[in-house]
């Protein structure tokens, strides 16, 4: 009833604003620092990661309602933006932690005033219920904890009230930091289990709708596909307290209807906006745009090994050769994001990933390539994208087939609706030619390799398979990056990347987002989720 | 009853008489002539490859070079509007003759044996119809595949319907009439009565919903297009021209989504002011 | 006509409705089978492996035969499940109650503001026949009638909300800040005016205005035609002419005489105008962030979220079959002439 009446208030109080022609009620409200409004063009499907078919823009609930053991740090960029920096880990939920000696444990001590949002302790059994359900309910959360090397319950070891133990099943540099994504969230587990079922031992349906963290925000309110309102937990112990004391997350379709409401000012913040509406909205001294390159992911084209032409290393080289990158950068990536073709080695000079690969446009070189395979003449490949990416999709499918008709490859665009992408593309493997964005969550190049090189991974949509390429992965996925063997390795990786191109890099993009100026705070994530913890009026 | 067939020399004569007195058919008329011409002859004409980028020159407002300037890849629009046209056209038209033709079979059927047949035409429209229309055709086109040819399938089953009840009723109001009976009592099987004396009398009525159905075909489609169940880029239409041109209208590129917009809109209310212009000349009740 | 025998055809005419809402089941529960891409691989995430999508096939039981799967689906729906919808998570029933009034309150307005200026033009033209101001009429519903819904949106949009500031951000019902008013009818129009909060029906009338404009426009033409059509029709009929003769006062023999028989086919187009509209809003509501079952049709189509796809159909559906039910049943007040079950 409170909370109904502050908001009847504070609306009339708005009411009154609301007769001078510019000034709408929500900014403001805004303006007294107790309101952020953040617009996006994705629907939140549910506050629980773990359930089945949760979205990728729920992920964000995660992030900002729940607390994991440990998070990552933040670094200032040289353009003096802020990100989360994948080489220091910070205390979250735990106070500190070890790694036993024989380096097959990691002991975590959790903080003593560390407590859910109704008051109760945080414990080492709600940490491994929490770890458990992470490994076992399946889906993706199951995998991404796969990926670190969490598989079984089994290795989740309560010490006591206030510790617990991770054992690993082989030494990993993967596996503390994949405890810090949002997928190994703690959460209550005495209300979770309050409403656990038979039928239902995790709480699926439950946690699906409340959520029962210890986070730095509550859900005031949800809406499906049209808002989300976070209000602030005054007692958090995870990190500084949020200067906001509410969020509204709304959700608006139409891009260019959230171009305006960020240009005329009436909504804070806008997630995730397209390329060319950061670059123009730089001229406007009313917004604030940052963008920052997505880590670890690249916009590709990708030849398929299946379709036969492709299985012939020329082509995909001659294919490489015949991509007009700079219209692609300038028309697609409005020049925004890094440049990933005209590397000047053949080989590696060193390992930093992504670089740039060693392609440029060159079409003589292209037709000269593919003259000496049986594809002289030309041949017609159908080139897919995801609808879903259509903004960027649609202009680099259109110059990449302009560029490959002049090599004589036929290509006839196929947009693909987001629900079969999945499927066709990456399941199924059977698109000749398509764009794919692959980003991987942990910053490390073998762990690119790992779901995009290597044979039958689910982001190796190419059909690559390559023995020696698997062994690579193999053996420099776990073992540290100061690791004598980690750099020739890795080089000997990227140079059969740039030397078979199963993957043809067209640019690194952009996570863009922009924010009235008044905005300080934002940091960018792997997760690409606007983390509003950190935001400040 | 038989004034509902008009004989042909009295109607050019009313062609004439309909034109001249109503100036808005007149200009309807032109305009459709405009658009067909436009149609065939567009591809030919135009100065610029509607299909080639040219990315040096992108997002470049209206010019002597490009009339309706260029898109964010450098294309001509004015090039793109007029090709379009052919594509728009044939979309419509294809749509509907084949709502036309199934339509009127089924609703001739209906009307003329009655009885079961009837009921279960019947229901089978009225199942078609208690689907709102552009959902059923976004399901058609979603689960088929968003072709061109599924396109102009999912268009023509949404407007059967209205083809069959009226062709429907007109047979059905006609089973029984004067002319009817003696057509079959000098020996005309049941099927050439039907399609000699009764399926003409419903043809009228039909030509003006033909009409009106282009424009809404056209619109249809350009629907699907703004939520990417349409044409397969880099096809130039004009519905896709204006769902991408949207994007683009709060930045100030204007010209994207105008141009072909208002193309559609000429097109769509050409054949809507047709249709009104045809149902004068059908229509008995305003000849003299 | 007797009660009895009225409702003896009442219960024909609902009779009637059965098969057509089983064919309706039928249709939808293939059409969202017949949907490309598999909603398992689609909810198993980004990082999915064969394993986790074997998983979660099982789980929304799309790995059982499709008579199976239809048998539960008819099942579920007879007790009034209508199952729940991955992509925004909650169940079926819940959306379409509250969306529904969203999409209904839109188009109702819509209708409203369209049939307050397309019946009096339809008048208009049909008193002055092939005037000026006949083509007048035309030409402006034609010109409604021909612009793309999205087109007419965005357009409006950026005028008065980008340019000149006049409108409120397109975001929806309400205002950010004002919760939605206690729910009676789910129309925040009339719900705000029970409860008494004026600000909040200010702010609900506000975010109507342009939505409902677009639409608006978009149904003026058949409403006004059809209005024309009969008018003309009932003025060259002989009881008008007899009534002429007696010299009965000619704005008299208009509204009493001729408006209430021209009424018939009118209401006849509002009902399939409403339907028509009620598709094209999937548009109009995409354009204006509403909250509606149209934005939500698209978006499950394009997940092959199929209890959602499958309970908006059905929900739309219905609510046709009902209108026009009650339209059959408007005809007999209005004309005692027109029998039902014919």
């Amino acid at each position: 009833m409170q909370r109904r009446d502050f908001l009847k208030n504070a609306s009339a109080a708005a009411v009154g604003a609301s007769i001078l022609p510019f000034l709408k009620s929500t900014p403001a409200l805004a303006q007294s620092g107790d309101t952020i409004v953040v617009v996006t063009g994705t629907t939140i499907n549910s506050l629980d990661l773990h359930r089945t078919g949760t979205n990728r823009p729920s992920y964000q609930v995660a992030v900002n309602c729940y607390d994991r053991l440990i998070s990552f740090g933040v670094k200032t960029l040289p353009d003096g933006s802020l990100s989360y920096d994948y080489d220091t880990l910070v205390p979250e939920l735990a106070e500190r932690w070890e790694i036993a000696a024989d380096g097959l444990s990691v002991t975590f001590y959790l903080k003593p005033d560390a407590a859910f949002w109704d008051g109760t302790p945080v414990t080492a059994t709600d940490v491994k219920w929490s770890l458990d359900r992470a490994v076992s309910v399946g889906g993706f959360p199951t995998v991404q904890m796969r990926a670190g090397g969490m598989e079984s319950p089994d290795q989740f070891e309560i010490i006591d009230d206030k510790t617990i133990r991770v054992h690993y099943l082989q030494p990993s540099k993967l596996l503390l930091p994949d405890l810090a994504v949002p997928v190994p969230f703690i959460i209550n587990s005495k209300v979770a289990l309050a409403h656990a079922t038979d039928d239902d031992p995790w709480a699926m349906e439950y946690l699906h709708r409340n959520p029962a963290g210890s986070g730095a925000f509550k859900v005031e309110r949800w809406q499906p596909s049209e808002q989300l309102v976070y209000i602030r937990n005054d007692d958090w112990q995870g990190g500084p307290l949020p200067a906001v004391r509410r969020v509204i997350i709304r959700e608006i379709p139409s891009q260019s209807t959230r171009r305006a409401l960020i240009e005329r000012g009436s909504v804070q913040f806008s997630h995730d906006i397209p390329a060319k509406d950061a670059r123009e909205m730089l001229a406007n001294p009313r917004v604030k745009v940052i963008g920052n390159p997505i880590e670890n992911c690249l916009h590709v084209l990708c030849p398929n090994l299946n379709f036969a032409p492709f299985q012939d290393k020329r082509v995909r080289q001659a294919v490489a050769y015949a991509i007009p990158y700079a219209e692609i950068y300038r028309n697609a990536a409005y020049e925004r994001g890094a440049p990933m073709w005209g590397g000047e080695h053949l080989e590696p000079q060193s390992v930093v990933w992504p670089q740039p690969f060693p392609y440029t446009t060159d079409y003589d070189k292209a037709r000269e390539l593919l003259a000496q395979t049986d594809y002289k003449d030309g041949f017609e490949v159908p080139l897919s994208f995801d609808l879903g990416t259509a903004e960027w999709g649609e202009p680099t499918a259109l110059l990449i087939q302009e560029g490959l008709a002049r090599i004589g490859i036929r290509a006839n665009i196929e947009r693909i609706p987001g629900a079969n992408w999945r499927t066709i593309a990456l399941v199924e493997k059977n698109l000749p030619l398509h764009l794919e964005n692959f980003g991987g969550w942990l910053n490390t190049p073998c762990y690119y390799f790992f779901w995009a090189y290597v044979s039958d991974r689910l982001f190796n949509s190419s059909n690559y398979s390559d023995p020696e390429m698997d062994q690579l992965v193999a053996e420099t996925l776990h073992i540290p990056m100061d690791d004598p063997d980690y750099e020739p390795k890795l080089k000997r990786m990227i140079a059969k990347a740039f030397d078979e191109v199963p993957r043809i890099p067209l640019y690194q993009p952009n996570l863009e987002v922009a924010m009235i100026p008044q905005i300080e705070g934002y940091q960018f994530w792997f997760h690409r989720m606007p983390d509003v913890r950190t935001l400040k009026l | 009853m038989d004034t509902l067939a008009p004989r042909p020399n009295t109607l050019g004569r009313h062609f004439l008489y309909v034109l001249s007195s109503n100036p808005v058919t007149a200009i309807a008329f032109a305009l459709f002539t405009l658009i067909v011409l436009t149609g065939i002859f567009g591809p030919l004409l135009v100065p610029y490859d509607p299909l080639a980028t040219h990315s040096a020159r992108a997002l470049e407002p209206p010019s002597w070079d490009h009339w309706f300037g260029t898109d964010h890849l450098g294309r001509d629009v004015f090039s793109r509007v007029v090709v379009a046209t052919r594509l728009d056209l044939l979309i419509s038209v294809a749509a509907v003759s084949l709502s036309f033709v199934f339509g009127s079979l089924l609703g001739a059927m209906a009307g003329f044996f009655g009885g079961w047949t009837d009921r279960i035409i019947g229901r089978v429209l009225d199942t078609v119809m208690a689907f709102p229309l552009f959902v059923l055709a976004m399901g058609i086109v979603a689960a088929a595949g968003n072709t061109i040819e599924n396109i102009i399938i999912a268009t023509a089953i949404i407007n059967l319907p209205f083809y069959a009840r009226m062709v429907r009723a007109e047979v059905n109001i006609r089973r029984n009439a004067g002319f009817v009976q003696a057509a079959r009592l000098s020996g005309n099987s049941d099927l050439r009565v039907l399609a000699t004396q009764i399926f003409p009398n419903a043809l009228p009525p039909i030509m003006v919903q033909l009409s009106l159905n282009m424009g809404w075909a056209i619109l249809n489609a350009a629907g699907l297009s703004f939520i990417g169940l349409g044409v397969s880029p880099p096809t130039p239409e004009w519905g896709i021209m204006v769902a991408e041109g949207a994007n683009f209208i709060v930045s100030g590129e204007w010209w994207l989504t105008l141009f072909p917009g208002m193309a559609l809109m000429l097109a769509v209310f050409t054949f809507n002011l047709l249709g009104d212009g045809l149902r004068d000349l059908v229509d008995p009740q305003r000849r003299t | 006509m007797q009660l009895t025998q009225r409702l003896g055809a009442i219960g024909y005419r609902l009779l009637q409705a059965v098969p057509v809402v089983f064919g309706i089941i039928v249709i939808t529960f293939m059409l969202t089978r017949a949907l490309p891409g598999d909603p398992a691989v689609y909810f198993a995430g980004p990082a999915a492996d064969e394993r986790s999508i074997a998983e979660i096939r099982a789980q929304l039981g799309l790995d059982r035969p499709l008579p199976v799967q239809f048998w539960s689906y008819l099942s579920d729906l007879v007790r009034g499940d209508l199952g729940t919808s991955i992509s925004t998570g909650q169940p079926v029933t819940h959306e379409l109650m509250t969306r529904l009034p969203a999409s209904l309150e839109l188009t109702l307005v819509a209708l409203l503001f369209s049939v307050l200026i397309a019946v009096p033009l339809g008048v208009l033209a049909a008193t002055r026949p092939d005037t000026w101001i006949d083509h007048l009429c035309r030409f402006i519903v034609t010109a409604g009638v021909s612009l793309p819904t999205f087109f007419t949106g965005l357009l409006l949009v950026y005028v008065f909300y980008f340019l000149l500031g006049w409108a409120p951000p397109p975001m929806g019902r309400l205002d950010i800040l004002y919760l939605s008013p206690e729910r009676v009818t789910g129309f925040y129009l009339i719900d705000a005016l029970i409860a008494g909060e004026y600000a909040t029906w200010r702010s609900a009338a506000a975010h109507l205005v342009l939505p409902a404009l677009t639409l608006g426009l978009f149904t003026l033409a058949p409403i006004a035609r059809m209005t024309r059509a009969a008018m003309l029709q009932v003025l060259a009929s002989d009881f008008i002419r007899t009534a002429r003769s007696a010299g009965l006062n000619r704005r008299k023999i208009l509204l009493s005489y001729a408006f209430r028989n021209a009424l018939l086919p009118v209401i006849t187009t509002l009902g399939m105008v409403f339907s028509f509209a009620l598709g094209a809003n999937v548009l109009v509501e995409k354009v204006f962030a509403w909250p509606g079952i149209g934005s939500y049709a698209v978006e499950a189509l394009v997940v092959s979220d199929y209890a959602a796809v499958q309970g908006f159909v059905l929900a739309m559906a219905l609510l046709f079959v009902t209108l026009n039910l009650v339209i059959d049943l408007t005809y007999t007040l209005i004309d005692p002439r027109v029998r039902l079950g014919d």
